[in-house]
């Protein structure tokens, strides 16, 4: 079922004014596509708008995994000290979980979903041009698209670069704040690591006791069916333990739909997370070596100054930047979490209507 | 001569019920009648007590407690084994605020089997309690099949005493002598339950066993309860194997629930604005965790009662497997004196209407002589007198078998009935009041086991019990 965009305001509590949006977006609709060489999924992106920018108020394009990994790589080079968004994984480890099941085609897409969200809602990215060419773009303007750009070579030699300089250990000028961050970010992600194998492990747990449960209800129906006098009882019984396992499949929807896929989602972001650091740790390394060069040629000083200047503001912009963006995402990072273990124990508390427990009452006594 | 045909063994409403004697009390100077009671009837034909006069209103019985003991057994080897110790008082001497002390002694669980065997053979027509598992049954991982284990010990102690319990307050089993040793004398009990002789009146299950497939016309009745003996059992073996995975499923889930506890207060050491929320998440987590120990408790001892039932489900088998013995013997006993009589008439017509040997040889070999076919019809005669005086007593037998029996069933059913609502009903109440103790704000699923569901209830004042934990109104983490 294709969510509309308006039904999204009331999903996604994402506390930058939410009034005042003007770019709605949806992803739904898979495909799949049958090639000679390969099979693969598309989606749909539709896109309303009121910004001037957008020369059409409304866009409909498709889209696969390939195409999101791309603007993900784009916006990481143009931004690169800005938390982008995660994108689920391009496999699945945990599980022998089909790479075109529908659970998994259905995860993937509300992922997605949230990913193409959380860029239209971040205040830098949502104006980046990339992203208004994913989606705008019909498939071969995308394709052509591209093609330009700085090529594989140069991408490498970033990685590359980006490589070297995390080997080298913490950058011996890092302002406080990041080290303060950094410390964070450790313990951060080893802790939601360890939540989303517990949440995994519960939800395991839960559908064991479910699985069982199933199975017990219906004894006691069986035994009524010889007795007389507690035959009533037995049923009232039989009829609670169906109730209780209905009740745990609630909370196991709960569990799928809202706290396992935000923890896996925090789970991406403290890589993330980890990543945008070291960015930052590089630029300012540039910064450094320049300056530890600079004091050891006293001439040509006019020369490095002046990109030791453009470096510096480098370095201010990037960790100004990361800060803006790193309070940001605490507050999103807390208000998920406390909607999702809202949600989660909403779903708990109520078990039964009042009517029914009354006749149940009858029933036992 | 009139054919004597087996009575059909259904009862005849038109027969008068018996008075029932009002049996004289018993008390502890029973020593002092015994004398009186040489040549008075044998213990399977005591009139029943009535409800006022069973043991069990007269005399204060517990299983106190349990003792590892080590000892030589009949084999001489060393072994280890419990001994649980067996408290009585009468219960007159505890007015106007006086206690006096308790009497004890110790025994062990092969005495109370011998006990029960011992009922078991001398009451056929009873349905005799059962004693709790000899061996741990059902058992869930967390609980150790071993009967050393603490917790095994003590919930055998618990059953040893309801055994008791019930003996005492069935009315006829409570009048027993050899019942009444077992609880108040040490030594010498094992001798004189074995001068009984009971062991000899035991019925082979070789013989049971020939019974129950060739016997031709039981009380339906009994076959009915049979058939429902059956499935009792093989329902409730059912039920206790499934809730045993479910309270296995169950212990899982809450003690995987307490691995969130560690983990949130770790992380609530990092957070400034989130850390009260999650620090007060993680205790609920472990609190939560920790009360699963106390519901699965309680969930034993449900087990435990559907467990009596269970093995109840035998001692029914065994009256119904009583009465085809019985009336299986009548049947082979009326068949015998039908021959026999036939034989009579054969050789007193001289007219052969069945095959036989006999009569083939004296075609054979000629005919006996009429002195010897006097003697023989002589013989017959005082034979078929006996057999007729024997079937008359085995009818007799078997009708007040029968009824005695069916009265002790339905007295059994009652209490069934009784019992197994009761242990539904309160198995639903504990839930409830197990339900108080988590608070109604756990922050993740807590998960429901079989009746917490009914904690609406709660709120409906059913089960007013406060434990302790207080129900906070806790804002989740993030709140600032």
């Amino acid at each position: 079922m294709p969510i509309s965009p308006s039904s999204m305001i009331n999903q996604y509590k994402f506390e930058d004014e939410p009034e005042l949006r003007d770019l709605f977006i949806t992803v739904d609709d898979p495909e799949s596509h049958i090639t000679a060489i390969e099979t693969f999924i598309t989606y749909r992106v539709v896109t309303k708008t009121s910004r001037g920018e957008f020369d059409s108020s409304e866009y409909e394009v498709r889209r696969r995994y390939q195409d999101f990994l791309w603007l993900k790589n784009k916006l990481e080079e143009a931004h690169p000290t800005l938390i982008i968004p995660p994108l689920p994984e391009k496999f699945i480890m945990r599980g022998m979980v089909e790479r075109f099941s529908d659970e998994f085609i259905e995860t993937r897409r509300k992922a997605l979903h949230k990913f193409l969200n959380r860029i239209a809602d971040h205040p830098t990215l949502t104006f980046n041009e990339d992203f208004k060419i994913f989606l705008t773009a019909q498939a071969w303007e995308l394709s052509s698209h591209k093609k330009q750009g700085p090529g594989l070579l140069s991408r490498m030699g970033q990685t590359v670069r980006a490589v070297a300089s995390s080997v080298r250990g913490a950058v011996k000028n890092r302002p406080g704040m990041f080290t303060e961050m950094n410390d964070y970010m450790e313990t951060f992600s080893q802790k939601i690591n360890l939540l989303d194998k517990i949440a995994h492990r519960i939800y395991k747990e839960e559908r064991d006791y479910f699985n069982e449960m199933k199975e017990y209800g219906p004894i006691h129906t069986l035994w009524s069916a010889s007795e007389e006098d507690i035959a009533d009882s037995l049923k009232g019984i039989a009829s609670c333990i169906d109730r209780c396992c209905k009740a745990t499949e609630k909370r196991m929807a709960g569990l799928s739909e809202n706290l396992l896929p935000i923890l896996h989602e925090y789970v991406l972001y403290s890589e993330i997370l980890m990543g945008v650091l070291k960015r930052r740790d590089q630029i300012q390394a540039e910064l450094d070596s320049k300056v530890d060069a600079l004091a050891n040629k006293k001439t040509e000083k006019d020369l490095f100054s002046e990109e030791i200047g453009k470096l510096e503001d480098k370095v201010e912009r990037a960790n100004n930047a990361l800060k803006a963006d790193w309070d940001r995402w605490k507050q999103n990072m807390q208000c998920d979490m406390r909607s999702t273990f809202t949600n989660v124990a909403e779903n708990n508390l109520r078990f039964y209507e009042e009517n029914d427990v009354a006749e149940l009452v009858q029933i036992l006594k | 001569m009139e054919s004597a045909e087996p009575e059909p063994s259904g009862s005849r409403p038109e027969e008068e019920e018996e008075e029932e004697e009002e049996e004289d009390e018993e008390d502890e100077e029973e020593e002092e009648d015994e004398e009186e009671e040489d040549g008075a009837l044998p213990p399977s034909e005591q009139p029943p007590a009535a409800m006022e006069d069973c043991l069990a209103k007269k005399m204060e019985i517990t299983v106190s407690e349990a003792e590892k003991r080590t000892g030589r057994n009949a084999m001489n080897i060393q072994e280890t084994y419990t001994a649980y110790l067996i408290e009585t008082r009468a219960v007159e001497s505890q007015s106007e605020g006086q206690c006096a002390p308790m009497d004890s002694l110790w025994r062990r669980y092969s005495e109370f089997e011998l006990l029960r065997n011992y009922l078991s053979v001398t009451y056929p027509h009873i349905v005799v309690p059962p004693l709790p598992e000899k061996r741990a049954d059902f058992v869930w991982h967390k609980l150790s099949a071993d009967n050393m284990d603490p917790d095994f010990v003590e919930r055998r102690r618990i059953g040893l005493e309801n055994f008791l319990l019930r003996v005492a307050s069935h009315p006829v089993l409570c009048q027993d002598k050899i019942f009444y040793s077992f609880l108040t004398q040490e030594g010498g009990w094992k001798e004189m339950v074995n001068e009984t002789g009971f062991q000899l009146k035991a019925d082979s299950r070789l013989k049971a066993l020939n019974a129950t497939f060739r016997v031709k016309n039981p009380d339906k009745r009994f076959t009915e309860l049979k058939h429902y003996s059956d499935e009792l059992q093989s329902v409730i073996s059912h039920l206790l194997r499934v809730r045993a995975r479910v309270a296995d499923r169950l212990y899982g889930v809450y003690k995987v629930h307490g691995n969130y506890g560690r983990v949130f207060s770790e992380w609530s050491a990092i957070e400034k604005e989130m850390g009260d929320g999650l620090q007060s998440a993680g205790h609920h987590m472990d609190v939560y965790a920790a009360s699963i120990d106390d519901i699965l408790e309680e969930e034993e001892h449900y087990a435990d009662q559907l467990k009596e039932y269970l093995f109840y489900a035998e001692a029914l088998r065994a009256v119904c497997r009583k009465h085809e013995l019985m009336q299986y013997d009548l049947e082979m006993a009326a068949q015998d004196l039908t021959s026999k009589k036939q034989q009579c008439e054969e050789l007193a017509t001289g007219t052969v209407r069945t095959f036989s040997l006999k009569g083939m040889t004296s075609k054979l070999f000629g005919q006996e002589t009429p002195e010897q076919r006097e003697a023989k019809i002589k013989v017959l005669e005082e034979q078929i007198q006996e057999g007729e005086e024997q079937l008359k007593s085995k009818n007799l037998e078997g009708r007040d078998f029968v009824k005695s029996a069916w009265a002790d069933i339905e007295r059994f059913k009652e209490q069934k009935n009784h019992d197994l609502k009761e242990a539904l009903i309160s198995y639903a109440v504990m839930q409830i009041s197990m339900c108080k103790k988590i608070p109604s704000r756990v922050l993740v699923s807590p998960a429901c086991s079989p009746l917490m569901a009914l904690r609406i209830l709660d709120s409906q004042g059913a089960a007013g019990k406060s434990h302790g934990l207080p129900v906070q109104h806790q804002d989740p983490p993030g709140a600032t």
